[in-house]
């Protein structure tokens, strides 16, 4: 066995949970993984740390009642230090024949990183659906604004509206009140009624549900204004439009405003795929993620054989759902290469992992994306922000030029053509796509992935990689 | 439950990329029926992923014939397609690097003499005047002001789309996968959802047109290449001309939204519809651009790409009759140079379906060239 786990070369992408389990499977079998890791501390998005130098606040201040889990995570890693090669700061921008390239931010470098078992565990970003304003100073995606919270220690304003739908929309808000913000109100897509009717579904895991209620009766008991079954307007901007002022929605029978300094807004989160998208995994359509994802069974295997699929990457699912996957996705790596596992411990995480799905659609089904945000996008609404590619732009490129797939929408339109390449616009085009066509999202598509996975550097692309895994 | 639809029309074309396309705009201009089948979207594939390079200079001369006939074209584009396409006559500046390289450039200027191109050698001190953004290396170079650049993605998709505006039946998401002939006429088969019977067959299928040319006895060297494209970030404009390089490398231009369009090297395929760019020819492509324009350093690549692009060994394409089977033409092997020339060759297939010659000379572009020493082919009986 230990011959053959000697020769066993895995390679872990993303240092959050689900990667942080990962590794620690493996090491506990006695592997040396590579873990690369585009930010500088381990922990993911989630139980993301603070810079070492900002002064420390404590894990309850920072993560509140994920406090628990995110010591446990961060002292999992750090306990595996010494039996990792961790390459934090390093963007894993390419994969090609079996090597990754990853480039170096602290030294800005690149180099060649060669893997014979590869797990993905690269997470997840927002999901953005735009409302005109929403490129005025002052407009936060949600994540962007915990992470403030988090890794800054600062707020993004002072008198702060949160809009939008899905669980981070309560949670963030309750960070920013607890944090001694004034948050205005909480404005949520979703209807109580989408939320009474998932009631059943998400006492699946009766504890973060039970997180969930605390959160809404503790932002009431403070007195912020919570309105659901809102449809965002516009975020208003002040006299010389140079900043937020306020915001505009429509409450089902009038238009209101209020007046605030900064905006979170968000719609749950959407996976970082372009990584497996390069490896070659087969893309499906999930419908409860409204997102085509990589395939991966139960254990996290993908269609591409050495290469394993863990966490938010592959579908959100939470941060518990990542750890277990991680952990999970690591013993099918070293079954697949005939290390002996814990075969029970394997099944209950497939369990755990199976129980969880069911309180994931109550989720969907509670904060679900608002289906006629696409009929309500006016035609000068920006969608693309690196572009500046407009919801009418994208109408037009399809009643004229017949555009019926995202890559040919991406082809004339230029929508997803900037820096991001799609990541942060792509689901809005496609849902515009997808209402203008009246096609089902399903069938729009998905943009193509190329590398870089982010832009990188000219003069780094060009410099001569460095081979091999070394130290 | 076969819902197949049968449909009879003039000339049945296999492939909507820029030469079936404007082959079939070519053919509604003159009145002929055409159906056209394209098993993915009209110019998705090379014609829509290409560098956009629109340059006669360097050609080799038996193509320039063919080149000024498409220039002329492109002049017209707006009228022709009824979109700009963002062609524009930016000019074209092929680099010399060593004295060689600039008696290399000045040879072709008077080989190509009798063609019109108007090219410009430019070096020492005016070269530095002229273009102070070009890195020491270069040292000269032949300008051809009148050629440019085009933006593929939107050309190509616009020619077919200009086809169907003026007739053509056009089908996309149809591969075509049987051809026959009966002797009488083609029959072109997609699935079990449609099949097409016409008299003429252009065989316009790109890097996939060897399996539709063997079918009628013509197996030709066909091979597949990956041209490796990157590109930049927006950055302050600084240059208008499409760079090239005297003896390859490669090439580069800016858009007007800021953006470096750069190519050079090969890439490397998925399958055979599917290729991408190589980690080792993005390394050499982004190193070269450095070299070239030194202001290029800290700019980011934000994406690179490639596409599958039909080569033949002399790097010259099939352009004319078959050899064995009357009523059928072939346009393809463009050898990663088509997208200027497309036009013309769609229009070269047009007349030779219609009058059985073209007003263009193509001789050299013979399919006869791969069996020369074969004996002359057996010719299907009756032709239409
Ligand atoms: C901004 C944000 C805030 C969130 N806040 C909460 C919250 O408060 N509560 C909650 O329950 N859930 C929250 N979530 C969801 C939660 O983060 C996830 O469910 C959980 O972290 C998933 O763990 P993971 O290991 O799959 O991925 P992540 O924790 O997202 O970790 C992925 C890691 O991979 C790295 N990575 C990605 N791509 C690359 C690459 N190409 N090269 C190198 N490294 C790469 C990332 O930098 C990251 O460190 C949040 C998510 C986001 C995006
Ligand atoms: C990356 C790259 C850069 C290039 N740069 C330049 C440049 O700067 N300047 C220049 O002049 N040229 C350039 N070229 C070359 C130029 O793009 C091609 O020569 C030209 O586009 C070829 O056009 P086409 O119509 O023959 O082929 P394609 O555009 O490939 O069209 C063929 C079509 O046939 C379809 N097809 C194939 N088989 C079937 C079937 N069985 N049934 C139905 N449909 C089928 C395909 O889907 C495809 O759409 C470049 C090429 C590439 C790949």
């Amino acid at each position: 066995m230990t011959a053959s786990s000697a020769a066993l070369q895995p390679v872990i992408v993303g240092a959050g949970p689900a990667g942080v389990r990962a590794a620690q499977a493996l090491v506990a079998h006695r592997l040396r993984p590579v873990v690369i890791d585009e930010a500088s501390r381990a922990g993911g998005q989630i139980y993301r740390r603070p810079p070492a130098s900002l002064a420390q606040r404590s894990a309850r201040a920072l993560y509140g009642f994920e406090a628990g889990r995110a010591d446990a995570v961060h002292a999992a890693f750090d306990a595996l230090r010494e039996h990792i090669d961790y390459r934090p700061d390093s963007l894993v921008w390419n994969a090609q024949g079996g090597r990754l390239d990853v480039l170096h931010g602290p030294t800005r470098s690149t180099a060649n990183v060669p893997y014979g078992q590869l797990i993905v565990a690269t997470g997840a970003t927002d999901r953005v659906l735009p409302v005109p304003g929403w490129t005025l100073p002052g407009v936060y995606t949600l994540g962007g604004a915990q992470v403030a919270l988090k890794f800054q220690g600062c707020a993004i304003g002072e008198r702060v509206v949160f809009m939008g739908t899905g669980p981070l929309l309560y949670l963030v808000a309750y960070q920013y009140a607890k944090a001694g913000a004034k948050v205005i109100a909480v404005l949520d897509t979703a209807r109580l009624a989408d939320q009474l009717a998932a009631a059943p579904a998400m006492l699946r895991q009766p504890a973060v549900f039970a997180k969930g209620v605390y959160y809404v009766a503790w932002l009431r008991a403070h007195g912020v204004a919570l309105h659901s079954g809102v449809r965002p307007m516009r975020v208003l901007g002040d006299a010389q439009e140079s900043r937020v002022a306020g915001v505009a929605w429509h409450d089902g029978r009038e238009e209101r405003t209020l007046a605030c300094d900064a905006v979170g807004v968000g719609y749950a989160l959407r996976s970082e795929t372009q990584l497996a998208d390069l490896l070659g995994c087969r893309f499906e359509f999930a419908p409860l993620h409204r997102a085509h994802l990589p395939v991966r069974d139960a254990a996290g295997r993908s269609s591409v054989r050495g290469v394993y699929l863990a966490g938010d990457g592959a579908g959100i699912m939470g941060a518990d759902a990542a750890e277990w996957a991680g952990e999970r996705a690591a013993l099918a790596l070293l079954t697949d290469h005939g290390v002996a596992v814990d075969a029970a411990r394997a099944e209950a995480l497939e369990r755990k992992l199976h129980k969880l799905g069911g309180f994931r659609e109550g989720l969907e089904r509670a904060f679900p994306l608002p289906s006629d945000w696409a009929a309500h996008a006016p035609d000068e609404l920006v969608v693309c922000r690196c572009e500046n590619v407009t919801a009418g732009t994208l109408r037009q490129t399809v009643a004229v030029n017949g555009a019926d797939e995202m890559n040919r929408l991406k082809a004339l339109s230029r929508v997803g053509m900037g820096r991001c390449q799609g990541r942060m616009c792509g689901a809005a085009a496609a849902e515009i796509l997808a209402h203008a066509t009246g096609l089902p999202l399903q069938q729009v598509g998905r943009l193509r992935g190329q590398a870089p996975i982010k832009p990188i550097p000219i003069h780094l692309a060009a410099a001569p990689s460095t081979g091999g895994a070394g130290e | 439950m076969t819902g197949r639809k049968t449909l009879r029309t003039d000339v049945a074309i296999v492939g909507g990329g820029i030469v079936g396309a404007s082959a079939a705009l070519a053919l509604r201009q003159m009145g002929i029926g055409v159906v056209l089948l394209e098993r993915d979207l009209c110019g998705s594939r090379s014609s829509g992923v290409n560098y956009g390079g629109v340059r006669r200079q360097g050609r080799p001369i038996n193509q320039l014939p063919l080149a000024q006939r498409a220039h002329r074209i492109w002049g017209r584009l707006r009228e022709t397609i009824g979109a700009d396409g963002e062609y524009l006559r930016s000019g074209h500046f092929k680099i010399a690097r060593s004295e060689a390289d600039m008696a290399s450039l000045e040879r072709y200027r008077a080989q190509s003499r009798d063609f019109d191109l108007g090219l410009e050698l430019i070096s020492d001190a005016r070269l530095r005047e002229r273009c102070p953004w070009l890195g020491t290396r270069a040292i000269g170079g032949s300008l051809c002001a009148e050629d440019g650049q085009a933006n593929p993605r939107l050309v190509s998709p616009a020619f077919a789309l200009a086809a169907q505006r003026a007739g053509a039946q056009i089908f996309e998401r149809h591969k075509v996968d049987e051809v026959a002939h009966d002797g009488q006429a083609f029959m072109l088969r997609s699935g079990n959802a449609l099949e097409v019977h016409a008299p003429a067959l252009l065989n316009c299928a790109g890097a996939w047109s060897g399996p539709i040319a063997s079918e009628f006895g013509e197996a030709v060297p066909l091979r597949s290449s990956h041209p490796v494209m990157a590109v930049t970030e927006p950055v302050p404009h600084f240059m208008d001309w499409s760079l090239g390089v005297e003896g390859g490398g490669i090439y580069c231009r800016q858009v007007a939204r800021g953006n470096l369009v750069l190519g050079g090297g090969r890439g490397i395929a998925l399958d055979a519809d599917r290729a991408r760019a190589d980690r080792d020819a993005i390394a050499t492509l982004a190193a070269q651009a450095v070299e070239l324009l030194p202001t290029l350093r800290h700019a980011h690549f934000i994406r690179t790409w490639s596409g599958t692009e039909g080569n033949l060994p002399d790097h010259q394409p099939v352009l004319g009759p078959s050899r064995t089977t009357p009523g059928l033409f072939h346009g393809f092997g463009f050898s990663g140079a088509g997208f200027q020339i497309g036009p013309a060759a769609g229009e070269v297939l047009a007349e030779l379906v219609r009058d059985g010659r073209s007003s263009t000379p193509i001789e050299s572009f013979s399919i006869e060239r791969f069996f020369a020493e074969e004996e002359a082919p057996t010719i299907t009986p009756t032709s239409p």
